[in-house]
């Protein structure tokens, strides 16, 4: 496993939509590394015939009678709003200019 | 008749009985508790929130209802301190966060629901680390809980505000959440109890998820009995939480009451003790031990190879569900909004939000779950860590074959001093080394007190583990031991801890 690289905290930074300023970069690079070094370990136990195990108990679906129920009013759905325009949530612009 | 001098020392279970014979109101009660805070809460730090309001608003009403004659729960008029993690309506909602600050949810999570279904005046919102990444409140955006004992130490977390609240007698009872020890680390080194029941056993509907495979809530109280009594007010099938276990609530209080151990199989995990472990815990935990078989229990070591690879596993898997529960923080819908200079993009927006928002040992776990997760790394850690996550479950599936309950101590060392482990997150994560395989496997545990250390005299725990569903094991355990710890030291740990500083004088 080669080490991070700060193009790639940078990278994954990006896809995890936090805008890490260049010091915050810089000690992430170092953190990342000592810690990924450390859960490396995993890689060492004995789990060549292992099945993976996601979850602690078997998971079903559920499901509901297909029936109205009460549900949040408008107003509750959009009271932690940052901004609200004509009773929905108002976003900044989803597309580049060009 | 109870003493009722002074109100706040009391258990859950003894103001359950005042109350109940009409010795005492829960108006005192509440108003006692909120005094207590009031008092000591400036150098505690326990509570992000306090609601004073709404908290003697129940209380009058639990009164009016019990003059009435009304049969009423158990715990009806008993105040209690919520983890501000779990939503309330009305109540702020930060989970340590700063993005979340000021945030006030439309709904009520379940076990607050139960809660306020019980007639348990909320007294307000515990502090923790953010989104209960951390094990020592210090990763927490409005500053660190410190510890009832040692105002120079930390509480334990996450959930260290709602342990330092018991421990500090400003509620009797509050509420946890344990991801990989935020329930028992916190119980172990504030001298109090508390319960992670089986995955499953309560609620997740409410609770602003870490980790769903391994977050569970849970009952944080000063005494066994009054741990389990809680746990029966949050457990419970959910409908509206789709890994809820639909099965009755194991008999915790009855199990807790009776607190016997004759005949039991009590299994000492070899890999969780030994090296790494400070001497006063050890001894402490050697010695609780043998007062279970003096009690009437059996002895047997077992051993569970895999969990040297636990933590490795657990900082793979907590980080990648995460890193997408933490995506829907979007500054979008709710909390925080930071508007770039110019006509920025949504995407910026949400990028300046979360990096101006999220404190840094957030940003850390939610980078490295992203690359945990990230194609080409995929199989060679997230999948690597399941397979792990299943050799873990398989050990205790083995010990369980030889042993009714497994123990070790809680956590590797006592309270140790602000600061001291704050910059080096490994260190950080290895105080959840012997809580974590529980998680993984989606068992119940406990801690308790088990005495205070010969090196440092701050208290040491003691956790008992025990196969999913058979939580009540735990409090027989938790109540035999308690009894017998109690009569050699005359009476409660907690009665050995210092004397707060009041800020002003109490009711």
């Amino acid at each position: 496993m080669s080490a991070l690289s700060r193009d790639d905290v940078a990278h994954l930074a990006m896809l995890a939509r936090i805008d890490l300023s260049d010091a915050e970069l810089d000690r992430m690079l170092g953190e990342l590394g000592v810690i990924l070094e450390s859960v490396a370990l995993v890689q060492q136990a004995p789990i060549a015939a292992v099945e993976p195990m996601s979850h602690p108990l078997p998971l079903v679906n559920v499901s509901r009678p297909d029936v109205v129920r009460p549900s949040l009013t408008p107003t509750d759905a959009l009271s932690g709003a940052p901004e609200v325009e004509l009773q929905r949530f108002s976003v900044p612009r989803i597309l580049d200019e060009e | 008749m109870t003493d009722l001098t002074d109100l706040t020392r009391l258990s859950a279970s003894a103001l359950a009985d005042a109350l109940a014979r009409r010795e005492v109101s829960s108006v005192e009660v509440t108003s006692a508790c909120l005094d207590r805070i009031a008092a000591v809460d400036g150098d505690v730090h326990a509570f992000l929130h306090v609601a004073s309001e709404s908290a003697l608003e129940t209380a009058r009403g639990v009164d009016a209802r019990r003059a009435r004659g009304e049969a009423l729960p158990t715990l009806a008029g008993v105040p209690i301190a919520v983890k501000d993690v779990m939503t309330t309506r009305g109540m702020p909602t930060t989970c340590g966060s700063k993005i979340l600050q000021g945030w006030v949810p439309p709904y009520d999570s379940t076990v607050v629901a139960k809660i306020k279904a019980a007639g348990m005046p909320i007294l307000g919102k515990t502090n923790m680390d953010e989104f209960a990444m951390g094990s020592s409140t210090e990763h927490s955006a409005y500053g660190p809980t410190r510890n009832p004992w040692d105002l120079g130490r930390i509480p334990g977390g996450s959930g260290g505000g709602s342990a330092a609240a018991v421990a500090a007698y400003e509620a009797p009872l509050a509420t946890g959440t344990d991801t990989g020890g935020s329930i028992r680390q916190p119980a172990s080194v504030t001298g109090t109890v508390g319960t992670k029941p089986t995955y499953g056993g309560v609620s997740r509907y409410g609770l602003v998820a870490l980790a769903s495979s391994l977050d569970q809530a849970g009952p944080v109280a000063r005494t066994v009995l009054d741990t389990a009594l809680l746990h029966e007010v949050m457990a419970g099938y959910d409908p509206m939480d789709s890994t809820s276990i639909n099965a009755p609530v194991p008999g915790v209080v009855e199990a807790a009451r009776r607190g016997d151990v004759s005949r039991l199989r009590i299994g000492v995990v070899k890999e969780l003790g030994g090296e790494g472990y400070q001497a006063g815990v050890r001894t402490r935990f050697e010695e609780a031990v043998q007062l279970l078989v003096d009690a009437g229990a059996t002895v047997v070591e077992v051993s569970c190879p895999s969990f040297v690879y636990a933590l490795a596993a657990y900082y793979l898997i907590l980080p990648s569900e995460a890193s997408s529960n933490l995506a829907k923080f979007d500054a979008m819908r709710y909390g925080l909004r930071v508007t770039p200079d110019g006509d920025p993009s949504a995407e910026q927006v949400m990028a300046a939000t979360r990096d101006a928002g999220f404190g840094p040992e957030v940003k850390r776990r939610i980078i490295l779950g992203t690359y945990a997760l990230s194609s080409g790394y995929y199989d060679a850690y997230y999948g690597s860590a399941q397979k792990v996550r299943r050799l873990i479950a398989d050990d205790f599936a083995r010990a369980f074959t030889t042993a009714d309950v497994l123990v070790s101590p809680t956590a590797p060392t006592t309270a140790f001093a602000f600061g001291d482990k704050i910059d080096d997150p490994l260190a950080m994560y290895l105080n959840d080394v012997a809580t974590i395989p529980a998680n993984l496997a989606g068992l119940p545990g406990m801690s308790l007190p088990s005495g205070l250390a010969d090196e440092d005299g701050l208290p040491t725990g003691i956790q008992v583990l025990a196969p999913a569903m058979a939580d009540d094991r735990l409090y027989s355990v938790g109540a035999a031991l308690e009894r017998a710890l109690e009569a050699r030291w005359g009476g409660p740990l907690l009665h050995r801890a210092p004397e707060l500083t009041t800020s002003r004088k109490e009711a």
